[in-house]
């Protein structure tokens, strides 16, 4: 008989907590107010994608919460790739940024999240900014890493080629970097979600941190478990997306001996 | 014709204890156009240092290299160079790791293409134009690594140990490849090895340098790989008494080195 395939001991963890999760439920060992069993979890998340909870269905919900985390993932791709690029190379510029970045990141969103309110409202922007922080940081402190390990005799090489400055940036840098950006992209993107519901926090009406949030003042513990699966759920296939993505752009990784 | 020349070079390096010790002291030599000329030395005697003055990578603290009477300022395309590591860029497949000095000179894509297929032919790799390096074994990747310095068409190839991480069969593969492509191309070729037999070997012009600071310590006018590229089988020349005995005196010049600067 043939190995069992990695995917397939992934798949045999996840079922053995289901069913525990399942027995306990049906053995009635907690009661539902703390812990309600998967039928009723899956009963209630079935019930708001099709009657919907606080005037939005689940999709609703979801659509809200995806369209805040992807305009704060665009947003620091497009700010904190090329700072984290110029960090990397000028060292000047990097020992002037690098003790802010790291000053903010450690912080816990919540910690901040007040002064956001004040300094922006309680509108869409603060929401995405709460978010925007989260995925900023691990992406420039990411890129400036690949940056500085890039392989100084790839550069020797291209310089001897003929390369300039830039040329040695687009196409040196930039693609030895990358694989180290996409790894910052997938922590930078966990964090992102880790923040939703506290970014959600801030009156919302709509968006899946929100539904958990009120769902749980009802002690409607059902819709707070099924909102945490779904979260839960979008992250992992974000995950498994971007490593799709990170094997194709850099198929040599492990590979170059 | 492109000379080089190496004019007064005095090379520092100082340790992280800040003490600093001279690499190169005063250094001079020339070196001849469409020569084949190997560096050869005891370790840490300061040839890769003097071929990074010569790329460009690195600015001697004294003197300087010139090129034709002009001073070298960092690297620049006239100068190709091929390091022990092939340094190849995995996100290109072979192909466009050979044309990718012509790409940077902004060549149309049909002619830098046909440029990299023929240099491919020269080194022998044609069929490997899609393959990705990392798919290529130690030797290919190298053969790409001297295809890619020459689709560019320097005036001079800068080698710094190019074979010495090949296993000793791919080694003379390689150093026989070297040598055709020298005959065909007629380009100036500085070559830094250990490896003796390769030195004596190779070179047309074989610089002995002695141990830290280095000077030149003798000077070889050979012609073994000229006997090769004649038409001569690799293992009689590198069996003939002739050329056991140069071998043999470089080998012993560099054993004298050695002990030198133990004591």
């Amino acid at each position: 008989m043939a190995e069992p395939a990695r995917w397939q001991w992934s798949a045999l963890s996840v079922l053995t907590v289901l069913g525990a999760w399942w027995l306990v439920a049906w053995a009635g060992l907690i009661p539902p107010l703390y812990l309600p069993g998967p039928a009723a979890v899956m009963r209630a998340l079935l019930q708001v994608a099709r009657v919907g909870y606080m005037d939005a269905t689940l999709w609703q919900h979801l659509e809200a919460s995806l369209l805040r985390v992807l305009a704060a993932l665009l947003l620091a791709l497009a700010t904190a790739i090329p700072l984290g690029l110029v960090l990397g190379l000028n060292q000047v510029l990097k020992a002037l940024v690098d003790p802010l970045i790291e000053f903010y990141r450690p912080i816990p969103p919540l910690a901040y999240l007040p002064l956001i309110v004040i300094w922006f409202g309680i509108g869409e922007v603060s929401k995405v900014l709460l978010i925007f922080l989260a995925i900023f940081a691990p992406v420039v402190v990411a890129t400036t890493a690949g940056v500085l390990a890039v392989d100084p005799i790839r550069v020797r090489v291209a310089q001897s080629l003929g390369a300039s400055r830039l040329q040695v940036v687009r196409f040196v840098v930039l693609p030895s970097a990358l694989p180290t950006i996409m790894t910052g992209i997938r922590i930078a993107l966990g964090a992102g979600w880790s923040t939703l519901v506290a970014a959600e926090l801030i009156a919302a009406t709509r968006g899946l941190g929100f539904m958990i949030q009120s769902a749980s003042q009802f002690l409607a513990t059902d819709l707070v478990v099924g909102g945490i699966l779904i979260i839960a759920l979008v992250a992992f296939l974000f995950e498994i997306v971007l490593r799709r993505l990170q094997r194709h752009l850099s198929p040599w990784l492990g590979r170059m001996s | 014709m492109t000379a080089l020349a190496l004019r007064g070079i005095t090379s520092r390096h100082t340790t992280r204890s800040g003490t600093a010790t001279s690499v190169l002291e005063n250094f001079s030599l020339d070196i001849r156009a469409a020569e084949l000329t190997v560096l050869i030395g005891p370790s840490g005697c300061g040839k890769t240092t003097l071929l990074n003055h010569m790329a460009g990578f690195t600015r001697p603290d004294a003197g300087s290299v010139e090129i034709d009477g002009r001073t070298v300022s960092g690297p620049g395309a006239d100068r190709g160079v091929i390091f022990q590591q092939d340094a190849l860029l995995p996100w290109m497949s072979v192909l466009e790791n050979v044309a990718f000095g012509l790409r940077l000179c902004g060549l149309p894509v049909a002619d830098r293409v046909a440029v990299a297929r023929s240099t491919l032919e020269l080194v022998d790799l044609v069929g490997f134009e899609r393959h990705q390096v990392w798919e290529l074994s130690g030797g290919m990747k190298q053969r790409v690594s001297l295809a890619r310095a020459l689709a560019a068409d320097p005036q001079t190839l800068l080698m710094d140990e190019p074979f010495g991480a090949l296993d000793a069969l791919t080694r003379e593969q390689m150093q026989t490849l070297l040598l055709k492509v020298w005959r065909r191309t007629g380009k100036q070729i500085v070559l830094v090895t250990h490896d003796i037999e390769e030195a004596v070997f190779l070179a047309s012009d074989l610089i002995m340098l002695s141990s830290r600071p280095a000077r030149v310590g003798s000077r070889l006018v050979l012609d073994f790989g000229q006997r090769y590229a004649a038409g001569e089988p690799v293992r009689r020349i590198k069996s003939d008494p002739a050329f056991i005995q140069k071998r043999e005196q470089v080998l012993s010049w560099l054993f004298e080195q050695g002990e030198r600067s133990d004591g």
